[in-house]
């Protein structure tokens, strides 16, 4: 799948920035810093051993998530997210201290410690939660969607899943009846080209996966997921869609992961080569680029962003090593209500 | 509000209004939907057609498609429906057509609805009713007959309620609505035309609340479902030949409330478990152990037995399906002999 053809006019992104604003443009971008951060921390830490379990990192993708979330009015709109998730909850404006101390397995953690890197949930702010499950926030989302029809309110569900996500059963059921309720749901595909160790081509016998929106009669595109003004576009113009009762829409970002699936993998389907070729895309540098390029920032502005974000992610780091562990007495918390 | 504590028997008088099961269920759900807003239901044709076993007959009717929301065959979305109205502010309560379909389900019931709550540190519930007609008796066969309700009373995080009778039912399904948590509702197929009395108001039954519907002396019947109408059955007939049942519905399988079930137990010092799943890791098991492992222990005068499905697929011809799950007679037998300690 080439992404050649992908790239957003000029004149697009003018205007795109112009809507968006320096101020938050910057802000998008320093969230894009701090994602980036936060899991080089998560390496790190997982490196000293103070970490009990896995995790996936998006290292690379952080223009998806960013682009997609700043397109929602974060906290009043829904998200559901899957398992590679730090960034999408980072960029909904969720705090980082609370996901470290989630990541740490700490009380004052998002979940208490009970979800840990793939379970983070920030319910008070409508970040109905990462899922474990491949696909397994996709039929939740028809429920979202639904209530917020019955409920009539002009709520947006953002659902975000991965490339192996579309070939899940679930997907077709959920898009197919989101599709015949209208419901108000953005499906975002976060194409990263690999399922584990599956790589796109091999799992899918179409050129997009937003190719299967016309099955559902929905509006279907495919956009560089390592643009932020590209994703960013996109999901505005899905959830404005969504808004106005036009039903949902399906996105596919095609963006890519530099880190393995998880701690465990040897990445023996890849070559060095690929990933390499991947980082000379690396969303970071060309949403700062674009952003100097377009007078909203300098490059002493984009390297007081940076420090700041690894400032805010050893702070972070501190509140969680200084949170106090679940205490073993309320194990039973909240299997029941 | 009726104290429904006090209602634990499924006699019936002349001057109280009967309904059936289906009809139980059925007003239960109009009441629901009438007096709070968020109830809504979800299945497959549960509209027009009034669903498979004609339970929501009529409720389109009343509150329109909007509220009663018929989907495609979609078990998986259907589920996922039910779960993200929930976590958002509704009380869905979805139908699975048949039971066995619950299969197709499984992984939004088992590895989200049920974790959700705890996985994020009790900050969500996710309050919704699946229900689902179970058992066999009606000739459907192998994939239309399931009793499966054992593999949810294995997932910490769901419900699971059985009602056994109209009563029951009503008031059970009413206390799922508002329990907060998501709840397996299993109806018996072979119950929907049962009569009870069942009183208009919208009276609750407590979940986690074991009944005690008939008193005895010789022997404890734990049954559920449509097991507790045959153990009644049974013990109007070992009546005759002075036998005592004391028939224990557990109602809610999980959480269980076991304390009746021990206090029985050691009442009557023997036991007997009835139910239709297959044997082998069914309820019974866990109903045998609790009891082993209590203070009936020391009063325990006989080995406790099980009755339940053999451990086989439900046939299709009508003799072969008879003789798949526990009959009347069984029970009979099985109760007479532990009585005369023939075991």
């Amino acid at each position: 799948m080439s992404d050649t053809d992908l790239q957003i006019a000029p004149d697009r992104a003018k205007e795109l920035l112009e809507t968006i604003g320096a101020e938050q443009a910057q802000e998008m971008l320093e969230r894009m810093l701090l994602i980036r951060a936060f899991e080089e921390k998560c390496e790190e830490l997982y490196a000293l051993g103070k970490v009990h379990g896995t995790m996936h990192l998006s290292m690379g993708q952080e223009a998806t998530a960013v682009g997609a979330n700043y397109a929602m009015r974060r906290g009043y709109d829904y998200l559901l997210n899957h398992h590679r998730g730090h960034g999408h909850a980072l960029a909904w404006g969720s705090d980082v201290n609370r996901m470290m101390a989630e990541f740490r397995g700490k009380e004052t953690g998002y979940c208490r410690g009970r979800g840990g890197s793939m379970h983070i949930a920030d319910v008070e702010r409508n970040n109905l939660g990462a899922n474990g499950i491949v696909g397994g926030g996709i039929p939740i989302s028809v429920g979202v969607g639904l209530s917020i029809k019955l409920r009539k309110t002009d709520q947006v569900c953002l659902v975000i899943f991965g490339d192996g996500a579309a070939n899940e059963g679930a997907f077709h059921e959920a898009l197919n009846m989101a599709s015949i309720w209208d419901l108000p749901i953005v499906f975002l595909c976060e194409n990263n080209q690999y399922a584990m160790s599956m790589p796109v081509q091999k799992a899918f016998n179409i050129e997009r996966i937003s190719q299967r929106a016309c099955a559902y009669n929905i509006p279907g595109e495919t956009v560089d997921g390592n643009d932020v003004l590209a994703v960013y576009d996109a999901i505005s113009r899905a959830a404005a869609r969504a808004r106005a009762g036009e039903g949902p829409t399906l996105v596919e970002a095609i963006t890519y992961r530099y880190r393995g699936h998880s701690k465990s993998d040897r990445q023996l389907y890849r070559t060095r080569e690929e990933v390499k070729a991947w980082m000379e895309k690396d969303p970071i540098p060309r949403f700062a680029r674009r952003l100097i390029d377009a007078g909203m920032l300098t490059e002493e502005g984009f390297e007081t962003l940076r420090q700041r974000a690894y400032q805010t992610i050893e702070a972070a780091v501190q509140f969680a090593e200084n949170s106090p562990e679940p205490d073993v007495a309320t194990i039973l918390d909240g299997v029941y209500a | 509000m009726l104290n429904a504590q006090q209602q634990t028997t499924t006699q019936t008088r002349t001057d109280q209004r009967t309904l059936t099961y289906a009809e139980a269920l059925r007003e239960a759900m109009r009441q629901l939907m009438e007096t709070d807003e968020r109830v809504f239901l979800i299945g497959e044709d549960i509209g027009v057609y009034g669903g498979a076993f004609g339970v929501t007959a009529g409720l389109i009717d009343l509150f329109g498609p909007q509220r009663v929301i018929d989907t495609p065959i979609s078990e998986s979305a259907l589920a996922g429906a039910c779960l993200g109205a929930a976590l958002t502010g509704m009380r869905p309560i979805g139908e699975i057509q048949f039971m066995d379909f619950v299969t197709l389900s499984m992984e939004q019931l088992v590895l989200q609805a049920a974790k959700v709550r705890f996985m994020f540190g009790g900050k969500v519930s996710a309050p919704f009713v699946l229900r689902m007609p179970g058992g066999s008796g009606t000739g459907a066969a192998a994939q239309h007959s399931e009793s499966l309700e054992n593999w949810f009373v294995h997932v910490p995080g769901l419900k699971v309620v059985m009602p056994s009778n109209a009563y029951d039912a009503k008031g059970l399904l009413i206390s799922a609505v508002y329990d907060g948590n998501p709840v397996i509702f299993v109806e018996h197929k072979l119950l929907y035309k049962t009569s009870a009395h069942v009183p208009e108001e919208m009276y609750r039954i407590p979940l986690s609340q074991t009944a005690i519907v008939r008193q005895g002396k010789d022997l404890t019947v734990v049954a559920t479902s449509i097991m507790v109408q045959r153990a009644l059955a049974a013990a109007e007939e070992l009546s005759k030949e002075g036998i005592e049942l004391e028939v224990v519905d557990p109602r809610t399988l999980s959480p269980l409330d076991d304390k009746p079930i021990i206090t029985s137990a050691i009442k009557t010092g023997k036991v007997l478990i009835v139910h239709e799943a297959p044997l082998t890791g069914g309820f019974g098991g866990e109903v045998a152990a609790r009891i082993a492992a209590s203070e009936a222990f020391d009063y325990l005068e006989a080995p406790i037995r099980r009755l339940a499905g053999r451990d086989m697929p439900i046939p299709y011809n009508r003799t072969l399906e008879y003789h798949t799950v526990p009959q009347v007679e069984n029970i009979v037998e099985e109760a007479r002999k532990l009585v005369r300690g023939e075991y």
